[in-house]
C-alpha cells in the first residue's frame, strides 16, 4: 500500500516536472525543472531495481546534461543581449515554428506511448542468454557483461560520440584562441570557503569514483558513472580556482581524451583477427574489461570536463 | 509500535518542518543570497533529522553509517553548490563578462 502510494506520487511528480520543463516561461526555469525531472527519473529507476540506469541517469541525464544546458542558456542570453534578439524570430514565424515543434514532439510521444502499450506481457528479452553465458564474460555484473563484452559496440560508439561532441564544441571557438585554455578564468579567494571545499571534496570524490569503477565488475557502476564523478572532481577543482584547465593544444590532454576509445578499438580489432570484432578471448576477458574500463573512465572524465568548460576563450 | 518507530516518526516529522520552512524561504525571500541562506540551513538540518530518523530503522551498523555518510556528503555538496551559486549571483551570471576578482 505504502509502495503503491509512493510510486503514484513519484509518477505524478515525474509527469509534473516534465510538463513544467516544457511550459516554463524562462529558459533557466525550464532547465531547473529538467534537472529535477532527471533526479525523479533516477528514483523511478531505483524503484524498478535498475540501479545501473539510475546511477547513469542521475549523473549524466540530470547532472551533466543539466550543467551543459545551464552553460548553453548563459551563452544564449549573452548573445541575445549583444545582438538584441535570439534566432527564434517573432510574431507569426515564431508561432508557426512552435506549432511545428509541438506537433512533432506530440507525434514522437504518441509513437513511444503506442510502442509501450503494444509491448508483449512477457518481454522476449535475452535475460536467459545473458545469465547462461555470463560466466564466460569475465565479470559478474550482467549490465557490465552486456555493455563491455556481449554488446561492446554500444559502449565503444558512445565513448566515440563524446569525443566527436568535444571536437564540435572546440570548433565553435574563435580562431585566435585555438589551442588556448577552455572557458573563462575562475576567480575564487584562495583562503575562501569554496577553495577549502575544493581541496577537501576531491578526496571523497576520487574515492567514490574509483569505487564505482572497481565495483562495476560485480555490482552497479562502471566507466560512465565513475567518469562523471571524476569529472565533477576536476570541475570542482577548476571552479574553486585551485588549478586552471590545461590548454587544448596540450598533447597529454589529447592523449587522455582518445586513450579509452582507442584502446577499446584496438582490443576489438585484435578480436577481429581472432574471429569476431570486439569479441574478448575468454581467458583474458576479465583483465581486458578492467583495462578498458579504467582507460574509458579516464577518457570519459576528461572529455566531460572539457565539454562543460566549453570553447577555448583565452590564450594564457 | 516500538520506541524506535516513535523516534523515527518524531525525527522525520521535525525534519519535514525544516524542509517546509526552507521551501517557504525559497519562495518568499527577495534575493538569491537570502534564498540560499534559507535553503542550505533548513535543508541540511531537515535531511539530517530524516537520516537520523531512518537510522533508528536500520538493520545493521553498516546501513546506519551509510545513512550518516549520505547526510554528510549532501551537506558538503550543498555547501559547495551554494558557494558557487552565490558567486555566480555576485558576478551577475553573465558568461561573457569576466568574473569580478574580489579581494
Amino acid at each position: 500500500m505504502t509502495a503503491l502510494a509512493f510510486d503514484t506520487l513519484l509518477a505524478i511528480a515525474i509527469a509534473a516536472t516534465a510538463a513544467g520543463a516544457v511550459v516554463a516561461r524562462g529558459l533557466y526555469a525550464s532547465i531547473a525543472l529538467f534537472i529535477i525531472y532527471g533526479l525523479m527519473l533516477a528514483v523511478a529507476w531505483v524503484r524498478l531495481e535498475a540501479i545501473d540506469v539510475a546511477l547513469a541517469e542521475a549523473a549524466i541525464g540530470a547532472g551533466l546534461t543539466g550543467i551543459l544546458l545551464v552553460g548553453a542558456a548563459a551563452r544564449c542570453r549573452a548573445v541575445e543581449r549583444r545582438t538584441g534578439a535570439i534566432g527564434d524570430g517573432s510574431g507569426e514565424r515564431r508561432t508557426l515554428l512552435r506549432t511545428i515543434q509541438g506537433a512533432m514532439a506530440g507525434v514522437l510521444a504518441a509513437a513511444v506511448g503506442a510502442a509501450v502499450l503494444l509491448l508483449p506481457d512477457s518481454a522476449p528479452g535475452l535475460t536467459a542468454t545473458v545469465a547462461g553465458t555470463i560466466e564466460r564474460s569475465g565479470v559478474s555484473n550482467p549490465v557490465t557483461a552486456v555493455l563491455l563484452n556481449f554488446r561492446g559496440y554500444d559502449t565503444l560508439l558512445e565513448s566515440m560520440v563524446l569525443v566527436v561532441a568535444l571536437v564540435g564544441v572546440w570548433s565553435l571557438g574563435a580562431e585566435q584562441f585555438w589551442g588556448g585554455r577552455p572557458g573563462l578564468k575562475q576567480h575564487a579567494r584562495t583562503d575562501g570557503v569554496l577553495a577549502y571545499f575544493g581541496r577537501m571534496l576531491p578526496l571523497v570524490g576520487l574515492l567514490v569514483g574509483i569505487h564505482l569503477l572497481w565495483a562495476g565488475a560485480h555490482a552497479p557502476g562502471g566507466a560512465f558513472q565513475a567518469g562523471t564523478v571524476l569529472a565533477a572532481v576536476w570541475l570542482l577543482v577548476a571552479m574553486a580556482g585551485l588549478r586552471d584547465a590545461p590548454p587544448i593544444a596540450s598533447m597529454r590532454l589529447r592523449l587522455l581524451i582518445v586513450v579509452g576509445p582507442a584502446w577499446f578499438l584496438a582490443v576489438g580489432a585484435i578480436g577481429a583477427l581472432a574471429g569476431s570484432f570486439l569479441g574478448l578471448p575468454e581467458a583474458f576477458a576479465s583483465e581486458l574489461i578492467l583495462a578498458i574500463e579504467v582507460l574509458l573512465t579516464l577518457s570519459i572524465a576528461v572529455t566531460l570536463v572539457l565539454l562543460v568548460l566549453g570553447v577555448p576563450r583565452r590564450t594564457t | 509500535m516500538t520506541v524506535f518507530d516513535i523516534l523515527t516518526l518524531a525525527c522525520a516529522a521535525l525534519g519535514m518542518v525544516f524542509f517546509a520552512a526552507g521551501t517557504v524561504g525559497l519562495l518568499r525571500f527577495p534575493d538569491v543570497h537570502s534564498r540560499l541562506h534559507a535553503l542550505t540551513k533548513a535543508d541540511n538540518l531537515g535531511l539530517g533529522l530524516i537520516a537520523l530518523g531512518l537510522i533508528f530503522q536500520a538493520e545493521g551498523i553498516a546501513t546506519a553509517l551509510k545513512l550518516l555518510l549520505v547526510w554528510l556528503l549532501a551537506i558538503f555538496a550543498a555547501a559547495t553548490a551554494s558557494q558557487l551559486i552565490a558567486r555566480a549571483a555576485l558576478t551577475g551570471l553573465d558568461d561573457d563578462t569576466p568574473a569580478d576578482p574580489r579581494p
